[in-house]
């Protein structure tokens, strides 16, 4: 069967995975079109970067505890709390800001651990131990901040949040740098593309039409620098945005290609069959908490320094739009499938609709209504679509 | 023998019953009379458990070909409930009881005493249970929770249960399995006086002894046809000659050529267990391996033969990393040197794979491609740094897909898609990539069809022939004798002999693994 794919094979084969992508599409269209344009503006792109840039953090970290058949609730209050640390530190104590960092850092590792422990180990279900932790870690927040908020962050702990890399290149009205960077991203991307599928043509598979693969490598190519362009003709490259694309790609370099991303899948997949072959569920499994706490606790980070305070309440129902990406960027509810982009995409639909409302001034009752909807659509198409591919069998 | 002209029961015409791909019936004709202990017998898979459930509407009416006559008129139930309305109760092997309910809230699930107005009468719930379980002599009070009884008077209670539905006909699948000898005789003695009241029941044992004991006639189920049925007391008399007429009936089948032939060159010692010991996981003080030695040269396939229930899967995991059981005792040795098998990833690093009885539930990832599937086990020699070298690992799941003849396309069709056959081949992959001294293959032909199993010895032969040593456990015995050099018998939790092929015959193991011995009693 080897040979070459056509479009309608390449879309009805993977329809899971392309119907995330058409879905992001369809909606940003929908969006600039009811905003007249005022979506996909140069301000308000880098707004939506900056304003939901935590939220893509913990679904990157969610994404792998649902790939792994588990769920973590706690991650909202998990954020509050490693603001509150950090706020404590260099706020009040006046210590400098890198001090504040690392203890957040520290604080979401501990957090991790504790909660890793309690599934892992004790073996309780992760619903449990991190609605428990929900509850414990909210509470905790408090304690630390005497239940009042602290501000402000000192310039240097905000700009990582609301900073943006320095024009190294020079301006011309827009930001060369950024243009750059994203032009060696691009460029990267399509010599990677490029190397995969030679591979896959020296292993016999299949693989799209040459005019396919270049068309698609065209637009996402043509995509991406377009919103460089947005980018730089604004303020240049945020440093969260930096922050996101490092995660992104070291991220899904684990999920993909590691050991540990292996063992993941393989017990969302089957557990039994994962420990039958060796794989230390239970190690795996806190590790994978011990992670969610890390990514946590950056998320906090950005997020503190980008409200320059810590707020008894901050992060309140983080964790609800997170698991929402997860499952929207098609991760199953069962576990053992997901992947970061599709988490990443899922949380880009997400910031879209969010915004797109609240520019057209449709207020906040509404906007939950629908994203509730959406959520709903998406994992009901994911039953679906199994139940199809189960139906072809 | 009863007085009056014995009049059926049940008569069950032609039944075939077809699976994708397998023909589980095929033509079975079964005659109950009414009133009488009515044994099936068969080998495992033979298809006992299929055809009771066609008969109680599990398989409803439209899915097999055949006739059901019940009274002298057709019967065809839709689903449990038809049949239970005509007084058909089947009792699982598998208990079906809620643990945190009480046995008046068991006993009535689903068929609840209720008050005008829909509300439960636990008045009389309570009150028509404590009846029913004097009835089959359960001394519990009926608020008692499930959860608090032990196995054999969850049994009881199935039974209560049961005759709490007005039961004509009784069906027990393997009731004695579980239970020991105490509970065993009470069982027993509870079906003669259902006998005595005018309750039919056909009971599917392996217990051979008991059906001997029980039984007025036995009907033979062989490969998923009815091969005869007979009368007890014409079998020959005592318990032992209906027994080997029993046996014979199971067995009687020709070898054909369905196995590749083999020369037999047995090296070195390369795995031996010594007093090996298993506790049941939850039920404290349940033996379920007791004190087995077996060892396995480089070069030899050994087979262990033993029936449902025997404990040869339990033996075979507790061996792999502690994968069943709780107070394992005993020492295992490869090549002479003693091994710790706490987890699995020490049984797998010192040379032990298992290949398990049931892989779609233990043995693969379903949703995942054949490469990832086979690479599962072996990824530590597959990556550096925590990374894994995907273009190795293509190559490697390649090359088995050639070598073990694995029909896809390409190696990253889903393993979910695949046929049995082609599912089992990618599962003996996974565990050759871990280059085992060993190889424990449970059921390695179970649910899959003959040209695949010929394949699969095939691959057994190779392997013995590159001196590995091969631990194959088979509930076919034409099988076992067929590919192995050496077989133990396990009866009930222990190994009762160790036969050379040359001097085996299935009526010999058969007689050896439904060998009770007196210590049994002790339970």
């Amino acid at each position: 069967m080897t040979g070459i794919a056509n479009i309608r094979e390449l879309f009805t084969r993977n329809i899971r995975t392309s119907g995330i992508y058409i879905a992001f599409v369809l909606i940003v269209a929908l969006f600039s079109v009811l905003t007249n344009g005022l979506l996909l503006s140069d301000r308000n792109l880098t707004t939506l970067v900056l304003q939901f840039s935590y939220i893509l953090i913990l679904a990157i970290g969610m994404v792998i505890i649902i790939i792994g058949g588990h769920i973590d609730l706690s991650v909202g209050s998990v954020v509050a709390l490693t603001g509150a640390v950090a706020a404590v530190l260099v706020i009040r104590n006046g210590m400098p800001w890198w001090v504040g960092v690392l203890a957040a850092i520290g604080t979401g590792l501990l957090v991790g651990a504790w909660q890793g422990f309690w599934v892992a180990y004790v073996g309780i279900p992760a619903f449990i131990v991190t609605l428990a932790g929900m509850l414990l870690f909210r509470g905790l927040t408090l304690e630390v901040l005497n239940n009042v908020s602290l501000s402000p962050f000192p310039a240097e702990y905000s700009s990582i949040a609301t900073g943006f890399v320095p024009a190294l290149l020079g301006g011309y009205g827009y930001d060369t740098f950024t243009l750059v960077i994203f032009a060696i991203g691009v460029l990267g991307f399509a010599y990677n593309s490029w190397r995969n599928r030679r591979a896959r043509i020296a292993y016999k598979q299949t693989v799209e039409a040459p005019v396919l693969f270049v068309l698609k490598l065209v637009v996402i190519a043509s995509v991406v620098m377009w919103f460089a362009y947005k980018l730089a003709t604004y303020r240049g490259l945020p440093a969260v945005l930096i922050i996101l694309a490092v995660l992104v790609m070291a991220y899904t370099l684990v999920t993909k290609h590691s050991v540990f991303g292996r063992h993941v899948y393989a017990i969302g997949g089957n557990l039994a069959a994962a420990q039958l072959s060796g794989v230390r569920v239970r190690r795996v499994n806190f590790w994978m908490f011990v992670n969610m706490g890390f990514l946590a606790s950056i998320a906090g980070i950005v997020f503190s320094a980008r409200s320059s305070a810590a707020q008894p309440a901050a992060g309140n129902m983080f964790e609800l739009d997170a698991i929402a990406a997860c499952f929207i960027g098609g991760a199953a509810v069962t576990g053992g499938i997901g992947t970061v982009t599709g988490a990443m995409v899922g949380g880009l639909i997400m910031a879209v609709m969010s915004n797109g409302m609240s520019l057209m001034g449709i207020d906040q009752s509404t906007q939950q209504i629908v994203k509730g909807i959406v959520l709903l659509l998406a994992v009901a198409f994911d039953v679906w679509n199994k139940k199809r591919a189960a139906a072809a069998r | 023998m009863a007085d009056s002209a014995p009049t059926d029961i049940l008569e069950m015409r032609g039944i075939t019953k077809t699976f994708p791909g397998v023909k589980a019936l095929q033509d079975v004709n079964l005659t109950v009379r009414r009133g009488e202990i009515h044994a099936i017998c068969g080998e495992n898979g033979a298809g006992k458990s299929t055809l009771m459930k066609v008969l109680s509407g599990v398989y409803p009416f439209g899915t097999y070909d055949g006739d059901i006559v019940l009274d002298g008129e057709n019967a065809q139930f839709g689903n449990i409930n038809d049949s239970e309305a005509r007084g058909v109760v089947i009792i699982h092997q598998e208990l079906a009881l809620v643990p945190y309910l009480s046995i008046a809230e068991n006993i009535f699930l689903g068929n609840e005493r209720r008050r005008l107005g829909g509300a439960i009468d636990w008045n009389r719930t309570n009150a028509e249970a404590a009846v029913l379980l004097e009835r089959v002599g359960l001394k519990e009070s009926p608020t008692t929770l499930v959860s608090a009884l032990g196995v054999g008077k969850q049994q009881l209670l199935e039974i209560a249960k049961a005759i709490s539905k007005d039961v004509r006909l009784l069906i027990l699948d393997e009731p004695t399995a579980a239970l020991n000898d105490n509970d065993s005789e009470h069982l027993l003695d509870l079906l003669r006086q259902f006998k005595s009241q005018g309750i039919t029941s056909i009971m599917i044992s392996h217990k051979l002894a008991e059906i001997a004991e029980i039984a007025d006639r036995t009907t033979i189920i062989r490969d998923g046809q009815s091969i005869e049925t007979f009368d007890m007391a014409e079998a020959g008399g005592s318990s032992e000659a209906i027994q080997n007429r029993i046996i014979r009936g199971m067995v009687g089948r020709d070898l054909d050529n369905r196995y590749p032939d083999r020369e037999s060159h047995p090296g070195e010692e390369v795995l031996r267990v010594e007093d090996w010991t298993v506790y049941h996981p939850t039920q404290p003080g349940r033996v379920i391996v007791e004190g087995a030695n077996l060892n396995v040269r480089a070069g030899e396939v050994v087979g262990i033969a033993g029936l449902m229930g025997a404990g040869r899967t339990e033996l075979a995991m507790s061996l792999f990393g502690r994968s069943y059981g709780r107070d394992i005792s005993g020492t295992a040795y490869v090549h002479g040197e003693e091994v710790d098998v706490h987890s699995v990833p020490e049984a797998i690093k010192a040379g032990i794979a298992y290949v398990s009885e049931d892989r779609k539930q233990y043995g693969l990832n379903l949703i995942e491609d054949i490469r990832r599937n086979i690479s599962a086990a072996g990824l530590g020699k597959l990556s550096k740094h925590g990374f894994v070298n995907e273009n190795e690992e293509l190559k490697v799941a390649g090359e088995y897909r050639e070598s073990m003849n694995i029909r896809t396309p390409n190696v990253l069709v889903e393993v979910g898609k695949l046929s049995g056959g082609n599912q089992q081949k990618v599962v003996l992959s996974k565990w050759l990539y871990t280059a085992p001294e060993v190889l424990i293959l449970d059921e390695p032909t179970r649910g899959i069809d003959v040209g695949a199993k010929y394949e699969i010895y095939t691959i057994i032969n190779k392997l013995v022939a590159s001196g590995k040593a091969v631990l194959v456990i088979s509930s076919e015995l034409p099988e076992l004798l067929g590919i192995c050099d050496r077989i133990y018998t396990l009866a009930f939790g222990r190994i009762t002999g160790e036969v050379d092929v040359a001097s085996a015959t299935q009526e010999g193991l058969m007689a050896l693994m439904t060998q009770e011995t007196a210590q049994e009693t002790k339970a």
